[in-house]
């Protein structure tokens, strides 16, 4: 942390004032940005100075700011979350930038992402999907077996983790030229196929869950493999493939 | 007068005897009822999904894009359960009186038996739901510990424990939505809670997009709206955060307990600058590899904040492994309030070595852990005799395995490389014990509301485990209020609908408009985040690690002023009809300014030492807290009274221990 400096940016963001309007590139400029600032508060900080030459802020969606939650998006210099690899937007840090700089800032564009306002885009497909069978169909009851009755081999359980890190941010659809979600999807369906727990509602599970993809508008997927690239959690394209044969397994059953 | 409602019997079968002899509701009138769940995290999901099944008519209500954002998703270390998978005899009992004794002696037993009791069922439910956690190489749950324990009980996914079990309620969420049994509510903030005869019967909630307000009826009432760190501006909680629903509950009757109980996490990244908005945690399982340390002598600490020095030019004998030193029982593991008031000690006597304003920060070094896993992993392979370089390449690949995201979480925020250099951490805000007062039925003093997770106070005392903040949401949601919700409930299958026109409604709806109104119409010159700020500043320094009579008494009059200041000075731009983020900030920011005004009279009135509440004054020589269980063996929950904080009224349940014997917190 002992080499932070300040710089100054030009910053072009996509201004919008609602899902109605039609939006446009705004140009701000921003002085004595520190380096060790993150890139949200890069524009906490542009925020501040809206407000103070009472202007409206620019409305951008985050919360946990520790790369987790998965709230905040960004198109930022035409890539999601930015320069850096695996990381979110909320954990790029100004360092990775040049006193200078301009900047473009954008929200996630995808049919199935309609903008709200500025940079907020409405991600519900994502729920819609999950509701759509991404769950095992256990009820509460604090009476299923013990938790070790079933070994699960540690292959199979670091598989299906690395699979589950997906924080459904919607990087992978932002970064797709066809808008698919197929990286979400299949990270989804494979956490549950490599897990004995999810093997007895396989079939409906998958079908469903793309069935509602389908449904949402997403695109189809053509193996480019920005997606991969692009995801903030270095989710496999593996999934993808994993999908596709449980998909049609399911569907010659 | 307060009755918690403890069941009689002996502390083992209160929970199952009381659950025995609750009131039913039958299948076939549960589509008869609504009930209403404010926030989507782990308590909240939990309960919002298991009343689903069971077949209430369920609204739930969360302020983010989706209910799988809540901040419980952040959780990093792990979750405690009684399982004793690793045969080093953990029991039900242990866990109990590990989370009594961990909380000072400050708890209420029977909640947190109730607790200790449901933890294993909690992971066997998580486990059937799909939920990846670690195992080893036989395919078995995997564990590893955390403070204030001599056992292995944690369970744990790398470090996003939080992650999969949120997704996990998330999964049985969305399964009650896709079946049309919860309708959910992205989006929306609750702004009030509406009482009819005295009983929860609704609120009064924000739609964020289009700025609409709502009104919702229900026949009961559930607050699962997190902690309110966030009154310090800088924590580790999330941005949006916010104790406005448990506030607003409180402002209508519900009592409000032991707000000065808050946990300063002891190993979080330090703060690098003025326009930081929050601080990010290095989770609670690194002190399992990771041992902390400052120089032992002065002139190294200020060499290296001059950066003449680096921490690996320390040699070995000129580190003060200041943990290890204290608390040679329980070393670099003793509990969050123990560590954090050590590393303040030692920062505050000179030795801090990082680099900011304050010189606050230490040393979390994995070198030792890199070398000893690394030799294990060498033999495991069969090399017995691996070279240096052999041994340090396993050693980073072991602690990438298991700390891989923390990792590089750490380098991506600090720019450092933690494999090679020690990390730099210093505590911060964390979690909040305090909360609404809830009776054993975590009903708070309104008929028919609810309140659970680290939105309530009741299992903690005044000091927070590592790893049972996931194991109490979930517990309550899964396991706790279906049954006391539903007894509850038994007493409304002939209610019938709430109408949304009653008078009481209206009312309610009124004032979140006016207060609305007043925020846009004020015309004032500074942002809300101004007026946050200085809030966090007053309460970091007067309500935070080390408190004493002078600085509190300070701090309730500054807040006053602040408070005053902010009515009159705050400005918030746009209109009540759009999203507008500014306004949101300003309503929570209200409510935090009261709500920190109680903190620090709570402080106050506390004069004692207990966990996370430390007051300069009750020290012992050796600067371990020294609690008064004579005068302050209580809960300490407080009744609103108008809007001018002062006339607040204090309310004392007596804290019976019957089952643990209650002593001095010694981890030497």
């Amino acid at each position: 942390m002992g080499s932070n400096k300040n710089i100054n940016i030009n910053l072009k963001i996509w201004r919008q004032k609602d899902a109605k309007s039609k939006g446009q590139i705004e140009t701000y400029k921003l002085d004595n940005v520190s380096t060790a600032s993150s890139f949200l508060e890069m524009l906490d900080q542009l925020n501040e100075q809206l407000i103070n030459e009472r202007k409206e802020p620019v409305a951008f969606d985050h919360d946990c700011r520790e790369g987790i939650c998965g709230m905040c998006s960004l198109y930022i210099n035409g890539q999601a979350h930015g320069p850096a690899s695996k990381v979110t937007t909320c954990q790029l840090h100004m360092r990775s930038f040049k006193d200078g700089d301009t900047i473009y800032v954008e929200p996630w564009r995808s049919k199935a992402f309609p903008v709200i306002k500025d940079l907020i885009v409405d991600r519900s497909a994502f729920d819609r999907i999950q509701q759509a069978g991404g769950f095992v169909s256990v009820n509460t009851s604090g009476r299923t077996i013990d938790a070790n009755a079933t070994p699960v081999p540690k292959h199979d359980a670091d598989r299906s983790f690395e699979a589950a890190a997906c924080i459904g941010c919607g990087a992978c659809v932002a970064s797709c030229k066809n808008g698919s979600a197929m990286l979400f999807v299949g990270a989804k369906v494979s956490q549950y196929a490599l897990l004995p727990q999810g093997k007895v509602e396989a079939t409906q599970r998958v079908l469903n869950m793309v069935r509602q993809m389908d449904e949402e508008g997403f695109g189809n997927c053509t193996n480019t493999g920005a997606c991969e690239v692009e995801c903030p959690k270095g989710i496999s394209l593996e999934n993808i493939a994993r999908m596709n044969r449980e998909y049609l397994f399911a569907s010659v059953k | 007068m307060l009755d918690s409602k403890i069941p009689e019997g002996h502390i083992s079968k209160k929970w199952t005897d009381y659950k025995d002899h609750l009131k039913l509701v039958a299948p076939n009138n549960r589509p008869k009822i609504d009930v209403i769940v404010v926030g989507t995290g782990l308590a909240g999901a939990s309960a919002a999904a298991s009343l689903g099944e069971m077949g209430y008519n369920v609204k739930a209500f969360a302020f983010q894009d989706s209910p799988r954002r809540a901040h419980s998703i952040a959780a990093q270390g792990g979750i405690n359960a009684a399982k004793n998978y690793q045969n080093d005899g953990d029991s039900i009992y242990r866990l109990f009186y590990d989370t009594i004794k961990g909380g000072d002696y400050r708890a209420r037993e029977a909640n947190v038996h109730r607790l200790a009791e449901v933890s294993g069922n909690i992971i066997d439910q998580c486990v059937a739901q799909g939920v990846p956690f670690a195992r080893d190489y036989g395919g078995m749950l995997d564990n590893r510990s955390f403070g204030g324990t001599q056992v292995q009980r944690t369970f744990y996914a790398a470090g996003q424990t939080g992650q999969q079990l949120l997704l996990g309620a998330y999964s049985a969420l969305s399964r009650q939505i896709g079946l049309g049994r919860v309708e959910m509510y992205n989006r929306h903030e609750m702004l009030d809670i509406v009482k009819v005869d005295g009983k929860a019967r609704g609120i009064i909630a924000r739609n964020l997009i289009t700025g609409e307000i709502e009104r919702h009826s229900a026949h009961a009432v559930i607050i699962a709206s997190g902690g309110y760190g966030n009154v310090y501006f800088l924590s580790t909680n999330a941005m949006g955060s916010n104790v406005t629903a448990a506030w607003k509950i409180h402002k209508k009757g519900a009592y409000f307990a032991n707000p000065c109980y808050v946990q300063i996490h002891p190993t979080c990244i330090p703060v690098h600058g003025t326009n930081q908005s929050k601080l990010t945690l290095m989770s609670e399982s690194l002190r399992n590899s990771g041992r902390i340390w400052v120089p032992k002598k002065i002139e190294d600490a200020q060499a290296i904040r001059a950066g003449k020095l680096k921490p690996t030019q320390i040699a070995e004998e000129d580190r003060d492994y200041f943990l290890e030193r204290r608390y040679p029982a329980f070393g670099n593991l003793v509990p969050r309030d123990v560590a954090s008031r050590a590393a303040k000690e030692r920062c505050d006597a000179g030795f801090g070595i990082e680099a900011n304003d304050t010189n606050e920060g230490v040393y979390l070094d994995f070198s030792s852990e890199i070398i000893s896993k690394g030799k294990q992993a060498a033999y495991a392979a069969g090399n017995h005799h691996p070279s240096d370089e052999e041994v340090i390449k396993l050693g980073k690949a072991w602690l990438e395995e298991k700390y891989g995201n923390l990792f590089q979480m750490y380098q991506q925020i600090t720019d450092e490389n933690p494999y090679e250099t020690p990390m730099k951490i210093y505590p911060a805000v964390h979690y909040t014990m305090g909360g609404v007062w809830v009776d054993y039925n975590l009903q708070s003093t309104i008929p028919g509301c609810f309140v659970a997770g680290e939105a309530n106070f009741s299992d903690h005392g005044a000091n927070r485990l590592g790893a049972s903040a996931l194991m109490q949401g979930l517990a309550d949601g899964y396991f706790v209020l279906p049954y006391t919700v539903s007894d509850y409930l038994a007493n409304d299958i002939r209610t019938g609908k709430i109408s949304t026109d009653l008078p009481e409604f209206v009312e309610a709806e009124n004032a979140v408009k006016a207060q609305i109104d007043g925020f846009l119409n004020n015309n004032g010159t500074k942002s809300v985040d101004h007026f946050h700020k200085r809030l966090g500043n007053i309460m970091w320094n007067k309500v935070g690690m080390g408190r004493n009579e002078q600085g509190l008494k300070e701090a309730v009059a500054e807040i006053d002023a602040l408070r005053a200041e902010f009515y009159k000075d705050v400005y918030v731009p746009g209109s009540a009809n759009e999203l507008n983020p500014e306004l949101e900030k300003a309503i929570r920011v209200a409510d935090f300014m009261e709500l920190g005004q109680l903190m620090a009279m709570d402080a106050l009135q506390r004069n004692e030492s207990c966990g996370g509440h430390f007051r300069e004054e009750y020290q012992d020589s050796e600067g371990e807290t020294l609690r008064d269980d004579v005068n302050f063996n209580f809960v300490g929950a407080w009744e609103y009274g108008g809007s001018d904080i002062n006339n607040e009224k204090l309310h004392k349940e007596v804290l019976n221990y019957e089952y643990i014997k209650i002593a001095a917190r010694n981890y030497k």
